[in-house]
């Protein structure tokens, strides 16, 4: 399909991180059912290191894809360069989104910085 | 497996249809306004299908206009009543809240011009209610736009019955039948109709042609000023093939009918019954006054496009009213309409299958259906909150 790049389709396809983590050390959860996108992140933090991250996505093919895609940018990174993740590295990761999805790759970066929020509340940093 | 299920977007031409046109393309290419027998030759195959698809629909072959399609069809005859009526000091129009766009964008255009409109209410079924629509008609109502059958959610709408309060009110009526035309029988004599619009790429014939039935009572302004061509109505050289493989298709459609939608009802009950089987889920319009070939449901917890995606990828072409996949913020203006909330209307589904649907499809139709919804909630936030009974069930 041209909707998307090939990249979106495959994340997609085939999300990286899928699931929950029930110990997490950060959630955030962005979005609303009313407009049709929600995005939830957990995080497992180590020593500052993201060890581990996943998402629970409701939404279209590219809200799946961003969230698959902002996972694996972060995954294994000190938090503090999580904390500089953009929508902008996201959607360039996917090689391109369509206009009108930006906001998409917006709520991937706004999902984990809710997530990395999360942490911070609670371990008191 | 291959299975195209979106006939109420576009269809695929018929052989027939087809066939009919290519000669006219490279044979009987004259231009119908010329006087040689070549250019006569194409005016009279123009004349003979106009005269068809006049006798098809109950009319007379003067009060048929080819027009582009269901859009300039609809937006023609409202502009054409409007017009009438502000002779007449009558600026009130009523039309239905789920309402094609060419009809509900003409008609805000028309409000901004000084037009009153009143949008009579669908009901949870998606049907109007023909008492609701005499209360709404005063004296100074030009005209009532109500479509034979939607074309999110297929429901039929009491046509004849609108038609003849219409008459007796004095009101014009005008139809969007381009959902009904070739799938189900109107005669627009027998159901009231002043004026219906029909587009032919929805029956199996061609893109960018369709019909405008205005009796002869109704005075239709000139949508394009040019020559002489549709009584000058609309100039410009007529779209010859497509016209004749328009009037091939319908009237192959039309004495096929009952064997298709036969076929068709079979296969979209089956659907039914079948997707019903998936929790919290629910059919969207009147489950039995609805066109042969429509299934429309809303499953809560998942997002429409995604959806669709998935299909596509199982070899399944099919549409949502979910906004992702209009580009806008907000779903579909008839799931709304019919009260569904954004949050499950964004969850929608519509299948429109085809006369040619076999048993096994409609089982692959339900299986790949099934899969990909029980896929898409096991990540779903939404339907984790649902589940854990975090959020109440819609659906």
């Amino acid at each position: 399909m041209a909707l998307y790049s090939d990249k979106v389709m495959e994340h997609f396809r085939n999300p990286r991180n899928v699931g929950v983590i029930e110990d997490a050390d950060g959630v955030g959860e962005v979005g609303n059912a009313k407009c049709g996108d929600i995005m939830k992140m957990y995080l497992k933090i180590d020593n500052d290191i993201i060890t581990d991250v996943k998402f629970e996505t409701f939404g279209c093919g590219s809200a799946i894809a961003s969230s698959s895609m902002a996972t694996e940018l972060i995954k294994g990174k000190p938090v503090s360069e999580a904390m500089e993740l953009t929508n902008k590295a996201v959607a360039e990761a996917l090689d391109g989104l369509p206009d009108y999805k930006m906001h998409c790759s917006v709520l991937a970066e706004e999902a984990i910085q809710s997530a990395l929020d999360d942490y911070h509340k609670r371990s008191g940093k | 497996m291959k299975i195209y299920a979106d006939n109420a977007a576009t269809t695929r031409v018929s052989k027939t249809a087809l066939d009919a046109m290519i000669p006219v393309f490279t044979e009987m290419y004259g231009n119908p306004s010329s006087l040689y027998s070549l250019g006569q030759e194409a005016k009279e195959a123009i004349e003979n299908a106009r005269e068809e698809i006049a006798g098809i629909i109950g009319a007379e072959p003067r009060e048929i206009i080819f027009t582009s399609g269901g859009s300039e069809s609809d937006n023609h005859a409202i502009r054409s009543a409007a017009e009438l009526g502000k002779k007449n000091g009558k600026c009130h129009i009523i039309s239905s809240a789920f309402e094609h766009h060419a009809v509900l964008h003409t008609l805000k255009r028309l409000e901004k011009e000084g037009f009153e409109v009143t949008l009579l209410d669908v009901h949870e079924n998606g049907i109007v209610d023909p008492k609701e629509l005499e209360n709404a008609i005063r004296p100074d109502t030009c005209l009532v736009t109500v479509m034979c059958a939607n074309n999110e959610i297929g429901t039929l709408q009491p046509i004849r019955e609108i038609g003849e309060i219409c008459r007796n009110k004095g009101v014009l009526f005008h139809t969007d039948a381009v959902q009904a035309v070739g799938h189900i029988p109107i005669n627009v004599k027998t159901d009231n109709i002043d004026m219906m619009s029909a587009s032919a790429h929805k029956f199996h014939g061609p893109k960018g042609i369709g019909f405008l039935y205005a009796s002869k009572k109704v005075r239709l302004s000139n949508l394009i000023e040019g020559g002489a061509q549709e009584s000058g109505r609309r100039a410009g050289t007529e779209n010859v093939p497509e016209i004749i493989g328009m009037a091939a298709a319908l009237k192959e459609a039309v004495s096929n009918m009952e064997e298709n939608s036969k076929v068709m009802c079979e296969a979209r009950d089956r659907l039914i019954e079948g997707l019903s089987e998936i929790p919290h889920s629910a059919l969207n319009g009147d489950r039995d006054k609805r066109l042969p070939g429509n299934v429309n449901f809303c499953f809560e917890g998942i997002e429409g496009e995604s959806l669709l995606l998935l299909l596509d990828d199982k070899g399944i072409s099919a549409s949502s009213g979910s906004a992702c996949t209009s580009g806008s913020l907000d779903p579909s203006h008839v799931l709304l309409a019919i009260g569904r909330i954004h949050d499950v209307a964004h969850g929608s589904l519509r299948l429109s299958i085809g006369e040619d649907i076999t048993k096994e499809e409609t089982e692959y139709i339900i299986k790949s259906v099934k899969e990909v919804v029980e896929y898409l909630r096991s990540f779903s936030p939404v339907w984790r909150d649902l589940t854990t009974g975090k959020k109440q069930f819609i659906l």
